[in-house]
């Protein structure tokens, strides 16, 4: 189990970098929202993977995952949402602007970038 | 307590000036004089226990845990510096109202000049090294603001400029010094650190603290090769000339040498390091005085040259020479002063500074005259005023030491500095005083008003009282001043003109006659100048500066040209080498957890994810296929969620993404509907590589953490849970409870984004983006149905259920999986989806509740809650909880953590709908729509282009 989401967290960090990297601004958004789900993953984790323990209190558990890395997750996750939006309507406002996605703003030849 | 009065006095009073001006020009520097003279009143009082050998101290604690404190002590070296920096600080006060002309502004003059003041006292009073280099970094700034103070000429800024650059790379190396000499010693006290002599030498990190420390020194003391600032910082007004090369800014490197010389001095490397530059700067600075046709060139070169001497007295280490030292900083500060003054006053009364065009002024200026003679006579050392005092001292230190074994050398150089000094101080008197008339200055000259040479002449006066009487008027003071430089007993000495025939005698007998030759046959030697080289400082300075922003921007350049991609390429490569080389370079064990069975459904799962992110890479062209794949994505990361003991998370999820996928297609209405293909094959190997990299180091680091185990702290948030946040779920307590303040942060955060997407979206419905949308043309035909009947019936339906859940949700939320973030969410979904099935209009005329608000709002309930702990007088959100009784309803929980989590619910639907609905805004005006009251109405435009068609 611990390999598979090690493995899936490397993958979506991979496609996240990858998308970053192009030269428009909605695979931009795309690789964001994919290294957001890497990082809560990641972050998630760190209280490593546990079966059947969420943590809320009853007598009839018998044990609990750690609380705190999930704390942390749940405001990151509405954070990037947050984020994602905010790069979502620059996105858009700088293609009204310049007529053109390119992040850049403007299209260009790829030897200055 | 006076004693941190002193220091505090000149930079509280430094507002008054700024505000007297109002008042007139005798208000603003009367009150600039007064906070002055207080000051000095303030540290006279202190005298007597001066000189009774006490030393006052005051402790403040202000960082103990960085060994920081405000501690002030004031013995004899202190109160010597802070009498001259407020006492010549009075006469220069009183100077700079007469000389500042009308269009001066004299209120920010002399409120930098207090700043400056301050902080030279702050140095001179510090008992705490820390303390002192704030100080010491404060008069590098306040010099910048002063010596720049005539801000339309061009040399001042250049001046003051190289001035900061100088002296504050100095500081720089000196905060690394006193850190060093601190370390050594334990403690950042100076009384403590005196007492480490032994300690501090045996070091082995006594030579590097020792050079970065004289770094300094030698930068702000302008000592050679670091003396070029000085002459460009003459392009001040001449006060501050006066003010600062005189008596204060660059004493201050003297003033650490002397103060730290029981500890650092005595041994060979202080010897050859300070010596030897103090007398090649005496000697050099005296030779190019001597050809200076600025009169205040010449004296900054001069004062360079008296720093030197004052320098290699020091780096001389023994008790004798300490003793000189003191002496002719007291009497050069005060010829000096006058000298600087008197400059000022030729160049206000003929309008020139140049010796060439000047002459002859006795005649016209008697007065001005006369103290020049006297002042300058002292400077070359003539006997019967105080420069011929210490500079028979010095030169009778210097006749019997020898350098590496050469016991010539130092009495020659010695003497050929003495015989430049008389030969410029005498040019000083005779090219400008006598001669020829100065028949073309630009002013007619005269003696100007008694404000401006009563400074002068007062300093004149002690120049002759200190020449006759050495030991009645100074012996005192110089006796207490070199008691506490040399934190010792006292050599045998007395304060003299007449010494016998001694070796210095002669030295100083054969440099008055071979100074007076020399300037007798001026035009030759000066001929023989001219035709050597002359480095020009300020070029070499300025080529300097514009090589290291050549470089700078070489490198920033290439790092980042404007392009994104080229700019997170470089980072997301540094990160992957930085990873990786801190990876190889240590040892690993394979981990130890016992690790989870992968389930055959965890597989099934796994490889959807797999497939949906290989989708989004490789479809990512065609946009709306990549959206739904990034929505299978983050389906499958809220499964996890799920399964991995995570409702919380799993909810948060799920409704994150809705919103999501929502406003992703918003902004796609707008957005090209494919991704052109562009990047060259290299180029898309080059990111493969390097995501790929990312991707391995990533993943690699999850799988070495999950593979371990690990202490964690959430054994006392599980067992507090209850106790003492009063919930059971505990994800959300340690949300609005806990860790109710990162929470607070968080919610403003979202907050702001909201504003920002809202300041974005409505700056684009004005200008040219405006005009823009309403003439935009859909790039993809419309349905003739707009709002679909059942989706509009069903969502209506919908809207009571779904509230109904968004509050269940939330005041579940404490006790098991809910909350105010994912009540937030779910409500927001329930109400943007009757924006999607009844329009934009129809839903924004119902929706009565303005985003803005619901977010201020709900950020305001949030930090209510916080406060209202304050009134029971416990820290900020600590939260409380009841159980209360109601009828029917029966036993139920209150916690105060509920009105929090009612912040973060109401900010959560505010910054949500506030993205959604403007982005729904923009679509409308672009589509240029017609209000539709009646969401059920079929879409007209397009129901008459199909009648058209037909």
């Amino acid at each position: 189990m611990e390999f598979l989401l090690s493995s899936a967290i490397g993958l979506l960090t991979a496609a996240g970098v990858y998308l970053i990297l192009r030269a428009r601004t909605y695979p931009v958004v795309l690789g964001l929202a994919l290294l957001s789900y890497a990082t809560n993953l990641f972050l998630f984790a760190t209280g490593r993977l546990v079966l059947d323990r969420p943590p809320v209190i009853s007598a009839l558990a018998n044990g609990y995952t750690d609380p705190l890395p999930q704390a942390l997750v749940l405001t990151a996750i509405v954070i990037s949402f947050g984020m994602t939006a905010v790069i979502v309507v620059m996105a858009l406002r700088s293609y009204l602007e310049n007529g053109s996605d390119h992040v850049d703003g403007e299209t260009h030849s790829e030897d200055r970038s | 307590m006076s004693l941190a009065l002193i220091v505090i006095l000149p930079f509280l009073g430094a507002i008054l000036p700024a505000l007297m001006i109002r008042a007139g020009r005798n208000a603003c520097a009367t009150s600039t004089f007064t906070v002055t003279l207080l000051a000095f009143l303030l540290l006279m009082t202190h005298a007597p226990a001066v000189f009774r050998g006490e030393i006052v101290q005051i402790r403040w604690e202000w960082v103990p845990q960085l060994g920081l404190n405000v501690n002030f002590f004031l013995d004899g070296l202190g109160f010597f510096f802070a009498g001259l920096i407020l006492g010549i600080g009075l006469l220069i006060i009183t100077y700079a109202r007469f000389y500042l002309a009308k269009e001066d502004p004299m209120g920010s003059f002399y409120s930098y000049l207090l700043l400056f003041q301050g902080a030279m006292v702050g140095i001179v009073l510090s008992d705490n090294i820390l303390l002192l280099l704030i100080f010491w970094e404060l008069t590098s700034l306040s010099s910048f603001l002063l010596i720049g103070y005539w801000k339309h000429l061009p040399e001042g800024r250049q001046g003051a400029r190289m001035a900061l650059t100088v002296t504050g790379a100095g500081g720089l190396s000196m905060i690394a010094g006193m850190l060093i000499l601190g370390n050594i010693a334990g403690s950042y006290d100076l009384s403590v650190i005196l007492q480490h002599k032994e300690a501090i030498q045996a070091s082995p990190l006594y030579l590097p603290a020792l050079l970065l420390i004289l770094g300094g020194c030698f930068t702000k003391s302008a000592q050679f090769p670091f003396h070029f600032w000085l002459p460009h910082a003459m392009a001040a007004p001449t006060p501050v000339s006066a003010y600062l090369h005189s008596a204060t800014m660059v004493k201050a490197g003297l003033f650490l040498m002397a103060r730290l010389w029981p500890v650092l001095a005595g041994t060979d490397e202080w010897f050859y390091l300070v010596a030897t530059t103090g007398l090649i700067t005496m000697v050099i600075g005296a030779w190019i005085a001597l050809f200076k046709d600025d009169l205040k060139g010449l004296l900054a070169f001069s004062t360079v040259s008296h720093l030197g001497l004052i320098t290699f007295l020091l780096g001389l280490g023994s008790p004798m020479a300490a003793v000189a030292a003191v002496f002719h900083i007291l009497n050069h500060a005060t010829f000096k002063a006058a000298l600087f003054m008197n400059a000022g006053i030729v160049d206000h009364e003929t309008g020139t500074r140049d010796i060439r065009k000047l002459g002859g002024l006795m005649a016209l200026m008697p007065i001005s005259g006369t103290l020049a003679m006297i002042a300058a006579a002292s400077m070359a050392g003539v006997p019967l005023l105080n420069g011929f005092l210490s500079k028979e001292m010095m030169l009778e230190e210097a006749a019997h030491t020898a350098w590496l074994g050469h016991d010539w050398l130092i009495p020659a150089l010695a003497t050929l500095g003495a015989t430049f000094s008389v030969a410029y101080s005498f040019r000083y008197i005779v090219h400008v005083w006598f001669g020829k008339p100065a028949g073309e200055t630009p002013r007619h000259p005269h003696d100007p008003p008694f404000g401006m040479w009563g400074p002068p002449a007062l300093l004149v006066v002690l120049v002759v009282l200190i020449g006759l009487f050495p030991a009645a008027i100074a012996g005192p003071l110089v006796a207490t001043v070199a008691g506490a430089v040399i934190g010792g007993p006292l050599p045998d000495y007395h304060l003299a003109i007449w010494h016998g025939l001694t070796p210095a005698l002669g030295m100083s007998a054969v440099a008055v006659v071979v100074g007076l030759s020399l300037l007798m046959a001026y035009t030759r030697v000066r001929r023989g100048w001219a035709a050597g080289p002359h480095p020009e400082a300020k070029a070499i300075f300025q080529g300097t500066l514009a090589a290291a922003v050549r470089l700078a921007q070489f490198i920033t350049h290439g790092l980042h040209n404007g392009s994104l991609q080229r700019h997170l390429a470089f980072t997301v490569g540094a990160a992957v080498v930085v990873g990786f080389a801190a990876f190889t370079a240590a040892t690993h064990a394979p981990g130890n957890r016992e690790l989870l069975p992968a389930t055959p459904v965890a597989v099934v799962v796994w490889s959807l994810l797999v497939g949906a992110t290989l989708a989004v890479v490789f479809l990512h062209r065609q946009r709306l296929t990549a959206l739904i794949a990034i929505g299978v994505v983050g389906m499958v990361v809220s499964l996890t969620f799920v399964y991995l003991s995570a409702p919380d998370l799993a909810l948060t999820q799920i409704s994150v993404e809705v919103v999501t996928v929502i406003l992703i297609l918003l902004a796609l209405n707008f957005l090209p509907k494919e991704t052109p293909s562009e990047s060259t094959t290299g180029r898309r190997l080059r990111d493969g590589i390097i995501a790929a990299l990312a991707g391995i180091g990533v993943g690699g680091a999850a799988w070495a953490m999950t593979t371990r185990n690990a202490e964690t702290l959430s054994g006392y948030y599980l067992e507090q849970s209850v106790p003492g946040g009063g919930g059971t779920n505990v994800v959300n307590v340690i949300l609005v409870d806990f860790r109710g303040f990162d929470t607070f942060g968080e919610i403003i955060v979202l907050g702001i984004a909201a504003l920002v997407i809202y300041a974005l979206l409505d700056g684009a419905t004005h200008g040219a983006v405006g005009r823009k949308l309403a003439a935009w043309a859909p790039d993809q035909k419309r349905a003739a149905d707009r709002h679909p009947l059942m989706l509009v019936v069903a969502t209506r339906v919908m809207l009571p259920l779904a509230l109904m859940v968004g509050a269940f949700i939330f005041l579940r939320g404490h006790n098991v999986p809910g909350g105010g973030f994912i009540a937030g969410l779910v409500v927001a979904i329930a109400l943007i989806m009757q924006y999607m099935a009844s329009g934009y209009s129809w839903a924004a005329q119902r929706m009565k509740v303005d985003y803005h608000v619901l977010i201020g709002s709900g950020v305001l309930i949030a930090a209510a809650t916080g406060i209202v702990s304050w009134l029971a007088e416990h820290p900020f959100l600590t939260s409380t909880f009841g159980h209360f009784h109601l009828p029917i309803i029966g036993e139920f929980e209150l916690a105060s953590a509920m009105a929090f989590d009612t912040g973060v619910f109401l900010t959560v639907i505010g910054a949500t709908m506030m993205a959604l609905s403007n982005l729904s805004r923009i679509g409308c005006l672009a589509e240029s729509l017609p209000l539709q009251e009646a969401p059920m109405e079929p879409d007209l435009r397009n129901a008459n282009e199909k009648a058209r068609e037909h």
